[in-house]
């Protein structure tokens, strides 16, 4: 009895603190998608087709069509007859099955067509446990996105994200929604700067709970953290380089806020650059090739790059009196980072490499730490709306707006892990 | 507008649910067996919560205790942008500099803070400006640099929680603490 009051006690609690995505903006040209009912998905609810339609609805590029109920109902097996379905003006469609196996398990088959050019685009067959069907789910829609786009979908990857709530952090690991959320440090002290390993088994991270910056590196299958980074003075704003082999860090040891190179167990710290300034939020571009960086060495905080070996830093921003938190995208193209406009709101800037040419994609004012997602195509962001803090995200066209929140405490500092295979 | 809410996995620990001296808790794996046909295995990817727990501190001198001793004010106030000791907290800076001179094994830790507005990390950075002047002063004014360390907190750790000046003027400050008061 006990132990089914503290199962509900904990189903109670997991209610409130889920993330919720709200969908704030939308593309202006949507793919419509005709997502019938996988037949069989009541075993495994939501369902599946429920999940792929808020996947693909969310990305701001598909409009899911309404369907009325289709007798009989068609599965991956069934024969398209596409002048139907281009007369419901679908795009494309997908049908599916779920069927139980002999050991307790499904599998869930499904096909994808283009309406339009009479094809079909492929399917595949998954076997799942009953508590895997977001994540089959998101596969499928993985799937869907990348045949009718071209990109990589990134419903599959995780994010990353900081939940404060009275004088509790949590660090928190869930999907790319919101959905499954598991705590992978709580502490009464402040984390901060989370960032993922390149293979996404790991999180860098600031943890103030010796009372002043520590870098750790967190292994998140098996708990297991290591302190890299505990110099006298302050310890903050780990970077990962591509290879995972180490580390860009800023430490005080020396005096100041300056940047260090680190191995990934904590071995072999060597200074990178040396400068008066505070010099800090390090980032690789994803050629290795290039350090951004924020530093204040003009007068203002402004962003820098200098070559990853050493040299000269060259500034890059040059608009108004203060840019920080400088994020690459994933093809090295454009750099996404906050600014502080004249009316003293910090919103989210990107800039594109090739022009100098800057766009401001956030119609927020209190804007930190942005965060691309693997494909590119999105920005996840903390802002404040209400006096609390919550995640968003805008695609890199400012067109697509959305925004995760709890109901309770603040949310904060997300970093989007990286493609998972 | 349209809010999704979903059910979370079975091994999530949420806030609010966790008690305060949580042990590290191995949460199951998923099971995520390879079938021997075609179909592929969808994984889970199980995350292991870690609690932190706090530095124990050890006993400290009486006279920083004393509310009629100067030495139990311990916060250094700085104006915006500006990270010099301004000349009203000389005098306590010197009382704290006498104190580390004449008790040699008393250990100080400055902490550097800053006000809410912008980036967490360059605020980390602008605390430890402010906490590098007073270890500086410190120094100059006779302490030992191995009495003294100076870090920054950022803007994680306010002590005034509204968005105006008046309450940022009250982060933006460094603490000095004696081994044992952290």
């Amino acid at each position: 009895m006990t132990r089914l009051l503290a199962v509900l006690a904990f189903w109670a609690c997991a209610a409130h603190a889920q993330l919720a995505i709200e969908i704030t903006g939308a593309g202006a040209q949507r793919i419509p998608v005709a997502l019938v009912p996988f037949a069989g998905e009541n075993a495994l609810p939501p369902g599946i087709s429920t999940i792929v339609r808020a996947d693909l609805e969310r990305s701001g590029l598909f409009r899911g069509l309404e369907l009325p109920p289709i007798v009989p109902e068609p599965t991956e097996a069934t024969n398209i007859n596409y002048a139907e379905w281009r007369s419901r003006l679908a795009d494309a469609l997908l049908v599916g099955s779920v069927q139980p196996r002999q050991d307790g398990r499904f599998e869930v088959r499904f096909r994808l067509y283009d309406v339009v050019k009479q094809v079909p685009l492929g399917g595949v067959a998954y076997t799942l446990g009953k508590d895997q069907v977001r994540a089959t789910a998101h596969r499928i829609s993985d799937f869907v996105y990348e045949k009718l786009t071209g990109e990589k979908g990134v419903f599959s990857t995780r994010i990353a994200y900081v939940v404060k709530r009275g004088n509790r952090y949590e660090l928190q690991i869930s999907d790319y929604d919101g959905a499954g959320a598991e705590t992978a440090l709580a502490s009464f002290e402040p984390i901060i700067s989370p960032v993922w390993s390149p293979d996404g088994k790991r999180l860098a991270y600031v943890s103030f709970e010796n009372k002043k910056p520590v870098v750790y590196v967190h292994s998140l299958l098996d708990g297991k953290r290591r302190v890299i980074a505990n110099f006298k003075g302050s310890n903050s704003a780990p970077a990962w380089t591509p290879d995972a082999a180490k580390l860009a860090v800023v430490l005080s040891r020396e005096g100041g806020s300056q940047l260090f190179m680190i191995n990934s167990d904590g071995s072999g710290v060597r200074r990178l650059a040396s400068s008066t300034a505070i010099d800090t939020e390090p980032r690789f571009s994803p050629d290795g090739q290039w350090i951004y960086f924020t530093s204040d060495r003009g007068g203002t905080p402004q962003i820098y790059r200098m070559p990853a070996s050493g040299g000269e830093p060259q500034r890059i921003t040059f608009e108004g009196s203060y840019n920080v938190s400088p994020r690459i995208s994933p093809d090295g193209k454009t750099i996404a980072y906050i600014t502080r406009n004249a009316g003293g709101k910090f919103q989210v800037a990107l800039l594109d490499l090739s022009n100098r040419q800057v766009q401001i994609l956030t119609d927020s004012d209190r804007d930190e730490s942005p965060s691309f997602a693997p494909n590119g195509r999105m920005i996840l962001l903390a802002t404040v709306i209400n006096e609390r803090g919550v995640l968003s995200a805008v695609s890199a066209d400012g067109r697509v707006k959305q925004r995760l929140s709890t109901a309770a405490g603040d949310v904060r500092e997300p970093a989007w892990g990286p493609f998972i295979e | 507008m349209r809010a999704f809410w979903y059910p979370v996995m079975a091994s999530a620990l949420l806030f609010g649910c966790a008690t305060e001296d949580q042990k590290p808790a191995a949460t199951a794996p998923v099971e995520a067996a390879k079938p021997a046909s075609k179909p592929q295995a969808v994984e889970s990817k199980p995350v292991t919560q870690v609690q932190a727990a706090p530095r124990s501190g050890i006993g400290a001198f009486a006279a920083l205790k004393d509310p009629n001793n100067i030495l139990s004010k311990r916060s250094v106030y700085f104006d915006f942008d500006k990270f010099d000791v301004k000349d009203e907290f000389k005098p306590l800076v010197e009382a704290h500099a006498k104190f580390l001179r004449d008790n040699a094994t008393a250990k100080m830790l400055v902490q550097g803070n800053g006000d809410e507005r912008g980036s967490r990390e360059y605020n980390v950075g602008l605390g430890q400006r402010r906490s590098d002047a007073v270890k500086k002063m410190l120094m100059l004014l006779g302490a030992r640099e191995n009495q003294i360390e100076s870090v920054s907190l950022g803007e994680e750790k306010p002590t005034c929680n509204e968005h105006t000046e008046a309450c940022w003027a009250k982060n933006r400050r460094d603490d000095m603490l004696y081994g044992g008061e952290y």
